[in-house]
């Protein structure tokens, strides 16, 4: 398993083997409050680096999920759409959003490691 | 401009509010616990509301101010027993709506609850049809401490004694460490609960010694689900200068004895709509599934034609599901009727809905 990797957009990665899972962070629950819908890609269907893969929810207002690489969704986690309040409980474990199977692992270059979105997301929300 | 602050600013830091900007003031959306939480403590406990922001304004005279209010308001204000409360509006001579309010007669006038974004104008359009006849006062030394929930009457008569005597939509002038507090039986969370008027120097002070009864503070993020579960309007969304009271379903604040003969502004309209039917209703809606559909959702029927748009939609806590008001053409009204909803390009199924969606527990009679 490689290393989590984080976007700027607040969605955390992980790679095994050519599969990533994805899933938004846990600041970027703080930021949203009690999330309360959750919208997923289809399985089967094409992402592209940077573009929207899902929607999530708060009481508050509906904020797009972006998928931080390109590739097929081959697994999406049907248990936050039935119950979209484990995305405040464990957003950067059991509630990840979908499986991506990678085009190019390369993308994951460009993103950041624990330390650098942390300091990142201390910025961003100050 | 700058930002406004309530005498409550700093309890509400100390608090871990998290703020936002509201109608020029830094309010708090909501504390540590979350909208949900919140909500949900409000409904089983006692939730206090900082509704400072909103104006107080104090009009004084006799029975020739009572004639002049009814040449503005749609209320039997000349029957209003002192002390007792109504909902009406602020209305144009075409019924357009620019503010809901709550009037309160007092023994040397009425007291108006306005909403914040609507007060100042509605000082300047009110002090020009009175032709500045009477002293108006839109108070700046006085804080509006909300506390709702079925605690809130023991939590409250522990502090202000004799409040749990007062019946829904009255209120009373109460003392408070030798100052005089305005309590209303009232609020807008479809809760028993008061509205409390103090002195900014003593706000603080008060609101403190029912957090340590066991109230908890709640900010504007639970306030909107719980005002939109018990199917009451936000002014600016739900209610606006292009909609009518009759359009949005409120004919039931509008005083019987006023419609026979008329004479307020607006009369001519809001008679003429109660006649012929309005050709738009507020309705409530209730999106399948679990899909939110917010303010300016397009609404169609099952051909797909559209017939009105989304005014409020969120998440409901105590429903568990998503909520929704909105206007639709009148033929679409009915409860049960299958409509769409258009979200994020795709249209999603729904059904108009019976108001409120969370039933009332206020209080009517004396205890």
């Amino acid at each position: 398993m490689s290393e989590v990797k984080f976007s700027k957009e607040h969605e955390w990665i992980i790679l095994e083997g050519d599969v990533a899972t994805i899933g938004i962070t846990q600041h970027a629950t703080e930021m949203l409050g009690d999330i309360v819908f959750a919208e997923l890609p289809e399985k089967g269907s094409n992402v592209e680096k940077d573009g929207t893969a899902g929607v999530v929810e708060s009481t508050k207002a509906a904020s797009d999920v972006y998928t931080p690489v390109s590739g097929e969704v081959v697994d999406i986690n049907q248990s936050i759409v039935d119950d979209p309040a484990k995305i405040n409980e464990d957003p950067e474990g059991t509630a990840w959003f979908f499986k991506l199977k990678m085009k190019d692992i390369s993308e994951l270059d460009s993103l950041m490691n624990k330390e650098e979105y942390d300091k990142f997301a201390k910025e961003s929300s100050s | 401009m700058e930002i406004k602050k309530t005498s409550l600013n700093k309890l509400h830091q100390d608090s871990q509010a998290k703020f936002v900007e509201f109608a020029g003031y830094e309010m708090p959306i909501q504390y540590s616990k979350g909208v949900i939480e919140e909500h949900k403590f409000t409904r089983s406990h006692a939730g206090i509301f900082d509704v400072s922001h909103m104006g107080q304004l104090f009009i004084y005279g006799n029975e020739n101010l009572t004639s002049d209010l009814e040449k503005i308001f749609p209320l039997d204000l000349k029957n209003l027993q002192q002390n007792c409360s109504k909902y009406s509006f602020l209305m144009n001579e075409e019924a357009g709506i620019y503010d809901d309010l709550i009037i309160t007669k007092l023994e040397d006038g009425y007291l108006i609850i306005l909403n914040a974004a609507c007060k100042e104008k509605d000082f300047e359009i009110l002090s020009n049809i009175l032709s500045k006849k009477y002293k108006m006062e839109l108070s700046n030394d006085r804080a509006l401490v909300a506390i709702q929930g079925p605690k809130a009457v023991e939590i409250l008569n522990e502090t202000i004694n004799g409040v749990k005597n007062l019946s829904f939509m009255t209120g009373d002038w109460f003392d408070y460490n030798g100052q005089k507090l305005f309590v209303t039986r009232s609020g807008y969370t479809g809760e028993d609960g008061f509205e409390v008027s103090i002195l900014n120097d003593l706000a603080e002070e008060f609101t403190k010694s029912l957090i340590k009864k066991g109230a908890e503070l709640i900010g504007l993020g639970a306030r909107d689900t719980l005002r939109l579960e018990a199917g009451l309007c936000l002014y600016g969304r739900d209610l606006d200068l292009n909609k009518t009271p009759v359009e949005a379903n409120l004919k039931w604040a509008i005083s019987k004895e006023r419609l026979s003969n008329g004479g307020f502004v607006g009369s001519d309209k809001i008679i003429n709509q109660i006649k012929e039917g309005a050709k738009q209703i507020r309705v409530g809606i209730k999106p399948e599934g679990r899909l939110i559909a917010r303010e300016k959702t397009k609404i169609f029927n099952e051909t797909e034609l559209p017939i009105g748009e989304i005014t409020s939609g969120t998440f409901g806590p105590s429903i568990n599901g998503p909520i929704a008001m909105g206007y639709v053409d009148k033929e679409f009204s009915k409860i049960d009727t299958k409509i769409l909803l258009e979200v994020r390009g795709k249209k999603h199924p729904a059904n108009i809905c019976k108001l409120p969606f969370y039933k009332k527990s206020y209080v009517k009679g004396v205890n």
